[in-house]
């Protein structure tokens, strides 16, 4: 039988998807036992125990300068930074991206526009951004905004465009105006692609907070990955990598179970 | 009472001219059918009548009026595909003529207003036989409840004007008897002048009161694209259909359930997705 007709049985099909995380986790343990071996001293692969104590002093012990728990403290501020961000790229992208999609004069306007700045690298503006916006919020959240909205914008025209035609046609000779077409004929039909959008976009955008945080922060996750990476402490990196991975892992997952919840019609109409 | 009249309509791309020295009457309540092979504008000329494209030279009048340059509510469209909301249950789609009618700016209703228009909505969908769906979405329905869907949808805003699109090209040949009869029955119910591009003769002759055929009459192989398609057939349906009376042709009330010759064979009764109807 060809390769591409094998389907694999419910418990292989398990057994295969657990297979790269087993591996990656047999590897690092191996690595990490031999270093430690050789060298107790080694910070570079630290064993599972120091781990325990250090995600206990990190997220369960108050900090002795400051009497914060320095893991839910950066945790908090990484994620207003991305969230305000978020929100603010979906509302921009959402009302220009329709309009551009729907209104020939808007896409005669700032089509091109939106098409070369979408293009400008953020993390080259990064400095203009910090000169000008100072080192605070602003900046950082501009820069995943900057980051986000140009490529959001043009997916969501790109969506609108692909609105059957006929949709539209058929719209006006119900007699429905411009607006009475945007509001009950295209954004509830643009709402569910906007949620894969904003899924598309998680990435990136804790790409942008982690590089502004690294430069220029006082908290923040990307902000202790980078302060303790002077002392070679993996054993607080790699615990902050693998909640930062959890966390963009579970808004995903929320994303994807809310587009569900909220438009049951979708999957189906996606796939007709 | 609704006339459509074309005056001398071309439509030309470019270079290449689709339609040429279009001149055609039709009188009200009639039930146009525009057959001919593929590419030879007929969907273009429906496009026209819908303002969906303009003609180059010439113009189309209904009622004596220019059309307007844009869609409107005097004229209804049903497509091959696309024709109802996916985002909307059955009940919301026809739901949403009424609320572009009457809900204002923001286009929905409320209170009362909604209770009634939600009643003449449930109306108009047993009259297609969709009732009983009313909660499904489009999706969830086969091709003929969803071309049923998409005529309530349309004929609820009471259009002078019916434009059909090869509706039912896509459906299975005893889906399509089916709704042939439902679109016989509002033809006659309704006060419709209709206009159906069809590839299909025996829908066309079998629905119409008069078919038009187009064709591209000269065939050059250099300048082609130089001659637009003309009426070559303007064919009066003879007897005489006419709406609100008896039809004169044999069991016409009935749905048409034999196949045609190069459909499928296929069971009686079998395959229908019309429970309302009387069969």
């Amino acid at each position: 039988m060809r390769a591409i007709n094998r389907q694999p049985r419910s418990g292989v099909r398990l057994l295969l998807g657990a297979l790269p995380f087993v591996l990656v986790a047999i590897l690092y343990l191996t690595g990490s036992a031999l270093r430690l071996a050789d060298n107790p001293q080694d910070k570079l692969l630290p064993a599972l125990s120091t781990f325990a104590a250090t995600i206990d002093r990190m997220a369960f012990t108050p900090d002795g300068r400051t009497g914060e728990i320095l893991w839910w403290v950066d945790t908090a501020a990484s994620l207003a930074r991305l969230v305000v961000a978020l929100a603010i790229s979906t509302l921009i992208s959402l009302v220009i991206g329709v309009a551009i999609g729907l209104l020939p004069h808007v896409k005669a306007l700032l089509g091109s526009f939106v098409g070369v700045v979408s293009m400008v690298p953020p993390l080259a503006i990064l400095p203009i951004l910090f000169i000008v916006l100072g080192l605070g919020e602003p900046s950082k959240i501009t820069l995943i905004i900057i980051g986000l909205a140009p490529v959001m914008i043009r997916d969501l025209a790109l969506r609108t465009e692909e609105l059957p035609r006929q949709q539209l046609i058929k719209a006006q000779t119900l007699g429905a105006s411009t607006f009475g077409i945007v509001q009950r004929v295209v954004l509830p039909q643009i709402l569910p692609r906007l949620l894969d959008s904003l899924r598309l976009s998680l990435g990136p955008a804790w790409l942008f907070l982690i590089a502004a945080e690294a430069i220029a922060s006082e908290s923040g996750l990307g902000y202790r990955i980078f302060l303790v990476r002077r002392y070679l402490a993996m054993d607080v990196i790699l615990p902050y990598v693998a909640w930062i991975t959890l966390l963009a892992f579970l808004m995903d997952f929320g994303l994807q179970k809310l587009q569900n919840r909220l438009f049951p019609w979708f999957a189906a109409a996606r796939a007709a | 009472m609704t006339t459509i009249s074309i005056r001398n309509v071309w439509k030309e791309y470019d270079e290449r001219v689709v339609l040429e020295r279009i001149n055609l009457e039709i009188e009200s309540r009639a039930f146009v059918a525009l057959v001919g092979p593929s590419g030879c504008g007929k969907t273009t000329f429906l496009r026209m009548l819908l303002s969906e494209e303009s003609p180059t030279r010439g113009e189309i009048l209904i009622d004596g009026k220019p059309i307007a340059g844009e869609p409107t509510a005097e004229r209804g469209v049903v497509f091959q595909r696309y024709s109802v909301f996916p985002h909307l249950t059955v009940l919301g789609n026809v739901l949403l003529a009424l609320e572009f009618e009457k809900g204002g700016c923001f286009a929905r209703l409320f209170g009362t207003a909604r209770r009634k228009a939600i009643e003449e909505a449930r109306a108009m969908l047993d009259c297609v036989g969709l009732g009983g769906n009313e909660k499904k979405y489009p999706a969830q329905l086969s091709g003929g409840m969803q071309q049923r869907l998409a005529l309530a949808q349309t004929l609820i805003r009471k259009p002078k004007v019916l434009l059909l699109d090869e509706p039912f090209g896509a459906l299975d040949p005893g889906i399509r008897g089916d709704i042939h009869a439902l679109m016989r029955r509002l033809w006659n119910e309704e006060e419709l002048t209709v206009v159906m591009v069809t590839h299909d003769l025996s829908e066309a002759f079998g629905l119409a009161t008069r078919v038009i055929a187009f064709e591209r009459p000269r065939l050059d192989p250099v300048d082609g694209d130089r001659y637009g398609a003309v009426i070559k057939d303007d064919i009066e349906v003879w007897p005489r259909r006419i709406a609100g009376q008896p039809s004169p042709h044999r069991d016409e009330t009935k749905s048409i359930t034999a196949p045609g010759r190069d459909d499928p064979a296929q069971d009686q009764g079998q395959a229908r997705d019309d429970l309302a109807l009387p069969a």
